[in-house]
């Protein structure tokens, strides 16, 4: 099945262990201060760090810069990649950077459409998409090969992830069928979209599991914590891709703007709990978004801290 | 269809303004069936640009007409001996009409009076939109006759996204999402296997990347 790399995300998952991820968004400026900040916030809690790549089409440090610094201090990144910004030339030169650093977990991504960021009017790239990263970056790893024929000695030994989004309907099946295309593209591991349609998630896993995807790619859950109502609402409305349900409006909403945060936390931990029983769970990627701090009572209480040991 | 726009009527007084002799130019290709560079478009534009003049109290001379195709150089070749009287030519033609004005003109000013903007379809008068952008290797066998890259914003061949909501596109609701319409024709053929063979990079060597295109068709040349 999955190539052994020595990414310590896999190990966790492969020990059978519910794995935890979580992820750090840089700053929109040259402070190196803020990413070792938040990493180290989350350090003990979770077993990888994705960091996120000029999320939103917003512009901040570079995700491989934030990468290697969180390698230095000893923690075990996730390399997030958007074809938006870069053709294949820069991408395969940064996945072989990221190799260089000993860095061994990637998250290939076609990234969101940069009308929706800071520049607006730039240009996008597209040269690949999500797929064909992946394709990539498992051609570079397997075969020592670059996309226009080169091969190298040296290989960038990456446990390759991708992002999964059960809920950009109307069409559950496609989405499964979309996975499958992941699966058979090199995927070892997915972290889904932001999960607050319960139903349609389990809908979704049942179809993943009776086609028996999940024993081809490990489905890390995604999670991510309401701050406040206005945020609920926010991500309703406004965020591509994403099903907030009402009820899940109404119950932060339903509670006083003081309470707000901790009935986020309630219902994180509930989800966490409800999606624990599903079939083809391999973890967690619970993305708190500027809220990095929440990210370990998040953990401590759904008893999965502290994180297994795992042998070198 | 190449589907163009006019241009703002400000944005072409300001080009004109200090003219004496105008000719402006259309083409009845393209630009007529989408109602921006035709006969009728040149003489509703030379009409405005009078009135423009007269109301400045400048006694400019503007004169309309169209060419049957302005991409191609044996009907330029009509206006070669009237052209020279004018101090500017405001073409409508797309903007290959309007380079290749300026190309065979080439000491004359051509000013652009259209924005050129896709290969499309008319959906209904007045309604355009996008089907091709000439790649130069065709996919749509593979992809239910849609094409992923002219109607998917980040041009994916292996989409959808995870941005799509209710089969529109995250750029905008009123945006189909390619990737849907290619996966619902792909199941009408009974081809939906197709959808999960993941699709290999494509070579852009034929698309603008691979610079300035040119077809040289030895079986056509005289």
């Amino acid at each position: 099945m999955s190539v052994e790399t020595p990414s310590k995300l896999q190990k966790m998952i492969n020990a059978g262990h519910f794995a935890l991820t979580s992820e750090v968004g840089p700053p929109r400026s040259a402070d190196g201060a803020v990413i070792e900040h938040k990493g180290k916030l989350i350090a003990d809690y979770v077993d990888a760090i994705n960091v996120t790549d000029n999320q939103t089409s917003v512009c901040r440090v570079c995700s491989l810069a934030c990468c290697i610094r969180l390698k230095t201090m000893g923690l075990e990144p996730v390399l997030q990649m958007v074809t938006r910004d870069r053709n294949r030339i820069a991408l395969q030169s940064d996945i072989l950077g990221a190799g260089s650093w000993g860095i061994n977990n990637i998250l290939c991504l076609t990234g969101d459409h940069q009308q929706f960021g800071d520049h607006s009017s730039a240009a996008n790239v597209f040269d690949l998409d999500s797929i064909q990263l992946i394709q990539t970056a498992r051609m570079m790893r397997d075969e020592g090969k670059l996309l226009g024929g080169h091969e190298f000695d040296v290989r960038p030994r990456m446990f390759i992830g991708a992002a999964a989004n059960p809920f950009a309907g109307p069409n559950v099946g496609l989405r499964v069928s979309r996975l499958a295309k992941k699966v058979a593209a090199g995927v070892q591991f997915v972290q889904t979209q932001c999960i607050y349609n319960m139903d349609t998630f389990k809908t979704f896993m049942k179809m993943v599991v009776d086609r028996g995807l999940h024993e081809k790619v490990a489905i890390l859950a995604g999670i991510t914590p309401m701050k406040n109502v206005g945020m609920a609402r926010y991500m309703q409305k406004r965020v591509p891709g994403m099903d907030v349900p009402e009820e899940i409006v109404k119950r932060i909403g339903g509670v006083p703007k003081e309470k707000q945060a901790d009935e986020g936390i309630n219902l994180a931990v509930d989800q966490i709990e409800e999606i624990k029983g599903l079939e083809g769970i391999k973890g967690f990627h619970i993305m708190a978004i500027e809220w990095e701090e929440k990210v370990p009572e998040i953990v401590e209480r759904i008893g999965l801290y502290p994180r297994p040991k795992l042998a070198d | 269809m190449i589907k163009a726009i006019p241009k703002p009527m400000e944005e072409i007084i300001d080009y004109v303004k200090d003219c004496n002799k105008l000719l402006i130019a259309g083409c009845d290709g393209c630009v007529t069936v989408c109602e921006a560079g035709g006969l009728k478009e040149a003489k509703i534009l030379s009409s405005a640009l009078r009135l423009y003049f007269t109301q400045g109290g400048r006694q400019a001379q503007v004169d309309d007409t169209s060419l049957t195709r302005q991409c191609e150089k044996e009907y330029l070749l009509q206006l070669s001996d009237r052209i020279d009287q004018y101090d500017a030519v405001v073409s409508l033609a797309c903007g290959v009409g309007i380079q290749h004005m300026a190309e065979i003109y080439d000491k004359k000013i051509v000013f652009p009076g259209v924005d050129t903007c896709f290969l499309g379809v008319n959906e209904e008068r007045g309604v355009y939109s996008e089907r091709c952008q000439a790649c130069g290797r065709c996919i749509l066998a593979e992809t239910g006759g849609v094409c992923p890259i002219a109607r998917c914003s980040k041009r994916m061949l292996n989409g959808p996204c995870g941005g799509s909501d209710k089969g529109k596109c995250e750029i905008s609701k009123d945006v189909p999402c390619g990737w849907e319409l290619i996966y619902e024709r792909l199941k009408t053929l009974g081809q939906l296997d197709r959808f999960e063979t993941p699709t290999s990079p494509k070579d852009w060597t034929t698309s603008r990347d691979g610079g300035p295109r040119k077809i040289v068709r030895e079986d056509l040349r005289i």
